[in-house]
């Protein structure tokens, strides 16, 4: 199948950057999306032209390293799909598919479709994590868990921090990402101790990286590869309510 | 044969060994442990569990990642489980049975005292991650789940859904992170090392380039601590992620780092054929799989009727026949070697036939669709997606694809390489799992490494070297530097005509072709002269675009596959010079009369420790000793 990409080309940080359209004629129905990148990449260096700059690594929708828009949609038509899951078998030939960057202000984008989302690292070194040095667990178990507590906890775990949720939000809110780690450990008997701090360290790092407020659009949880719900952001709001209280 | 290796094993019952050792080592004042630093290069599970614990113990560490975020090495993709002799399911487990299954399934060709030492610490991880907040599944009375994996008779593996080593990694991630932001860790995202330093014959530093502006850093330290994991992108098609590669290791072994048994690699047996020429990378599926599902062939060749027509008695379910002991769930070096025999038999499937099928319809039957979707729904979307076929109704198609590498730089018992100062964790050491890897203990040997062993022995090195007062001004550091700019600008003023991917393709083509899963002398010694050719043309005719002073992945990949191109030729060599058959490593020469791998345990038991000279390769051995374990023939018929 033949296969029109419009693609947003941009040098680095400070320049301007514009759309440029490249044609794949041979593209196959069984090619993931990022194959179909490699193939007119390889085109593109023997045409002695800059190849298309993409983050990318597992090529398995786990490691959170891709993730592009498009036409529109974060990760693409896919439901619960990362970018390198995507199939040409879904396209038509004769389509033209047009690719950009997550596009956010806490997201620069560092060159081509590669943008800097090292604001959601800052945000885990703020609460993340349970204070708990090498060596000094007890056994494995002696904390017994509720089951569904577990298993919820195990939904918002899951999250990639691939950062789709930010770039489909008008806001550029990254509401979806925080939650599912203040959430996973909210339910979590080890996560207790440090359960009020935790949501006020991480909601202010996430504000002072200039991500957007959530404002109940529901499109990160559309567009989220491991499909978290957004009732993780409604949980960090309770959490935080509690932790402002008292 | 030059020297002979100390692998420094302690004195005393394999049991105490490790309370031995840690007994004598010499310690680290806590005030003066900020006054040392330590580089650490890598952030999977070895990587980021040791920056995490070193700089809790308060040493001043240096984190290095080639990704944007410590948080995506590729141990996130492990799937299946983590192994520990918890013994909670009541069902005979013990630290014992776990050293002694991981020696045998080795094939043993691994260090008996670092194995046990692993099977000890295993139930140390276990309660650490728990504490972390890793999700592990539970059962409804609220405690830890856990199952039976890749052959093990006994339940000893946890697991998070099939995503266990993402949840260990974010575990190791978090408390990574909270060192960061503590000011411990300096980390460098979006690094990656060219060169290591040396000062005096010991590992002080390293030089890396700021993947971003191109720029060359000097990184000076007591030590290094390299967690790179391993090299089965030198095949070019594997389950290893894209970045994946083994350039640190190598730049450390051509500075006198041994590299141990090269052509142990893991060829893992249920993965998502391959489709077509663009092809990438290919997805492993857990082998947990093959708890429930059934492997099966045609009986006849070239049948080629959709696998619903085939009626129960054409089909050849090879594995239960040819092992009914262990039948679907034999370690992975026979299922692969068996679905390759299928398949050389002409009763492949699929388009390419060169695939088996793994069938779920009889568990399907007898569990029910809701307990096979609960055990393993993610696997079958993602086998969906990949191939658009789905799972319940339709036999999944599967063939094995290299997915680990056994082989590693040297190390001894303390991790420490030929190279003193630095420390090889993880994968990209040789040491724990032999000629073939057990299911669910790549997870277990990482962050043992990371958590548990380095931060003692590390400790004992600093305490034990006083080094000398240097800075980054340091000839060595100048001539590495220089050494790492001169290869960048080589690779960019070729200008040839051939892309980076043309000449990784077809090293990829060579080393599955004759260093895959089968391998003869003739065919090992044909990879060696093909790939020395192919080097010659790559340094000659390479197209590497751009500069080196901006982001520039094909310059990055350039320089991996440069690195590739020699490693390949020394797995030949490593494989051509073990003249025996044992566990990954399958040489046709050496096999008994029904098809199975022939040991040469007389002249074989030993670790092949390469050494890099500008002459070449000389071979160097450790001895395998085995006081503890019987070597018997591995049977699981």
């Amino acid at each position: 199948m033949n296969i029109k990409l419009k693609v947003w080309r941009q040098a680095g940080p400070k320049s301007k950057g514009q759309f440029e359209t490249y044609t794949v004629p041979e593209a196959n129905p069984h090619m993931s999306f990022l194959e179909l990148l490699d193939v007119l990449n390889e085109q593109l260096i023997k045409d002695g032209i800059a190849p298309i700059e993409f983050d990318n690594d597992c090529r398995e929708g786990i490691c959170g390293m891709c993730g592009v828009v498009v036409d529109g949609v974060a990760h693409g038509p896919q439901k619960r799909t990362a970018c390198c899951q995507l199939h040409m078998r879904h396209y038509r030939d004769g389509d033209t598919i047009v690719i950009e960057p997550w596009r956010a202000e806490a997201f620069p984008i560092v060159k081509d479709l590669v943008v800097d989302r090292s604001a959601f690292d800052r945000i885990v070194g703020a609460g993340g994590y349970v204070s708990v040095n090498a060596g000094a667990a007890q056994d494995a178990n002696s904390l017994p868990i509720p089951k569904q507590n577990a298993d919820l906890a195990m939904d918002y775990a899951s999250c990639i921090g691939c950062g789709a949720c930010v770039a489909a939000c008008p806001n550029a809110s990254a509401s979806l990402f925080t939650a599912a780690k203040i959430s996973q450990f909210a339910l979590l008997p080890q996560g207790a101790p440090e359960r009020k701090t935790r949501v006020m360290t991480m909601v202010d790092q996430m504000e002072a990286e200039g991500f957007g407020d959530c404002s109940n659009h529901a499109e990160c949880e559309a567009v989220c590869p491991k499909g978290i719900s957004i009732s993780s952001i409604a949980m960090m709001r309770r959490e935080y309510m509690k932790a402002m209280l008292g | 044969m030059s020297t002979v290796l100390d692998s420094k094993i302690p004195e005393g019952p394999l049991q105490e060994k490790w309370d031995n050792y840690k007994n004598k080592i010499k310690l680290v004042n806590p005030a003066n442990k900020r006054k040392h630093s330590v580089i650490v290069v890598g952030t999977g599970l070895a990587g980021g569990s040791a920056a995490s614990t070193l700089a809790e113990l308060g040493y001043h560490v240096k984190s290095f990642c080639i990704s944007d975020s410590p948080r995506r090495a590729h141990s996130i993709a492990a799937q299946g489980g983590i192994n520990a002799a918890k013994n909670y399911p009541n069902d005979g487990d013990t630290v014992w049975r776990l050293f002694y299954d991981t020696v045998k399934g080795g094939d043993y060709r691994s260090r008996e005292a670092n194995v046990h030492r692993l099977a000890q610490i295993a139930n140390n991880i276990i309660d650490q991650c728990v504490a972390q907040g890793v999700p592990f599944a539970r059962e409804y009375g609220g405690l830890l789940d856990n199952r039976s994996f890749g052959g093990a008779q006994v339940s000893r593996t946890f697991y998070a859904r099939g995503q266990t080593g993402q949840q260990l990694l974010l575990g190791a991630y978090s408390s990574l992170s909270r060192q960061i932001a503590k000011g411990n860790v300096d980390m460098f995202p979006r690094q990656e090392m060219l060169e290591l330093v040396k000062i005096d014959g010991r590992a002080r530093g390293i030089i890396t380039r700021n993947l971003v502006t191109g720029e060359i850093e000097r990184h000076i330290a007591d030590a290094v601590l390299l967690c790179t994991g391993g090299y089965g992108n030198v095949y070019y098609l594997s389950t290893n992620a894209i970045n994946s590669n083994a350039t640190a290791a190598w730049r450390c072994h051509k500075k006198g780092a041994y590299f141990a048994n090269p052509c142990f690699t893991q060829i893992h047996p249920t993965c998502i054929p391959m489709s077509g020429d663009y092809q990438s990378k290919l997805t492993l599926m857990s082998e947990s799989l093959r708890n429930d599902g059934r492997v099966w062939v045609p009986k006849k060749v070239g049948d080629d009727r959709n696998p619903k027509d085939i009626p129960e008695d054409e089909r050849d379910y090879y594995l239960e026949r040819r092992y009914p002991s262990f039948g679907n769930l034999v370690p992975r070096d026979v299922a692969s070697r068996n679905a390759k025999l299928a398949c050389d038999d002409g009763r492949g499937v699929g388009e390419t036939k060169l695939a088996v099928y793994l069938d779920f319809e009889e568990s399907i039957q007898r569990l029910g669709r809701d307990v096979i979707e609960a055990r393993y729904g993610n696997l079958f979307e993602m086998y969906e997606r990949i191939t658009g076929e789905n799972p319940y109704e339709m036999p999944m198609r599967i063939y094995p694809a290299v997915h680990y590498t056994m082989g590693g730089l040297w190390v001894d018992y303390e991790l420490q390489s030929t190279v003193p100062g630095l420390f090889v964790l993880g994968e990209a050491n040789f040491s724990d799992h032999g000629a073939n890897r057990l299911g669910a203990s790549a997870l277990m040997q990482g962050l043992a490494d990371g958590y548990f062993v380095a931060p003692y022995t590390l400790g004992n090195y600093i305490a034990s070297n006083k080094l000398d007062a240097a800075d980054t001004d340091h000839i060595a550091f100048v001539e590495a530097e220089a050494e790492a700019t001169d290869r960048l600008n080589k690779l960019l003023s070729i200008k040839g005509t051939k892309t980076v991917s043309e000449f990784h393709r077809e090293l990829g083509k060579i080393m599955w072709n004759y260093v895959g899963m089968s391998r003869t002398a003739e065919g090992l010694q044909k990879a060696i002269s093909e790939i020395a050719a192919l080097r010659e043309d790559f340094w000659q005719n390479v197209k590497v675009s751009g500069e080196n002073s901006h982001l520039n992945k094909d310059l990055e990949f350039a320089g991996r596959v440069a690195d590739f191109l020699e490693l390949g030729e020394l797995m030949a060599r490593d494989a051509l010079t073990r003249e025996e058959s044992c566990g990954g490593h399958f040489r046709e020469e050496h096999q008994s009369e029904e098809g199975e791998a022939k040991r040469n345990d007389d002249d074989f038991t030993f670790v092949s420790a390469w050494q890099f000279t500008e002459s070449g390769h000389e071979l160097n051995k450790e001895d395998l000793v085995y006081e503890n374990v019987e070597l018997t023939t591995r049977s699981y018929k």
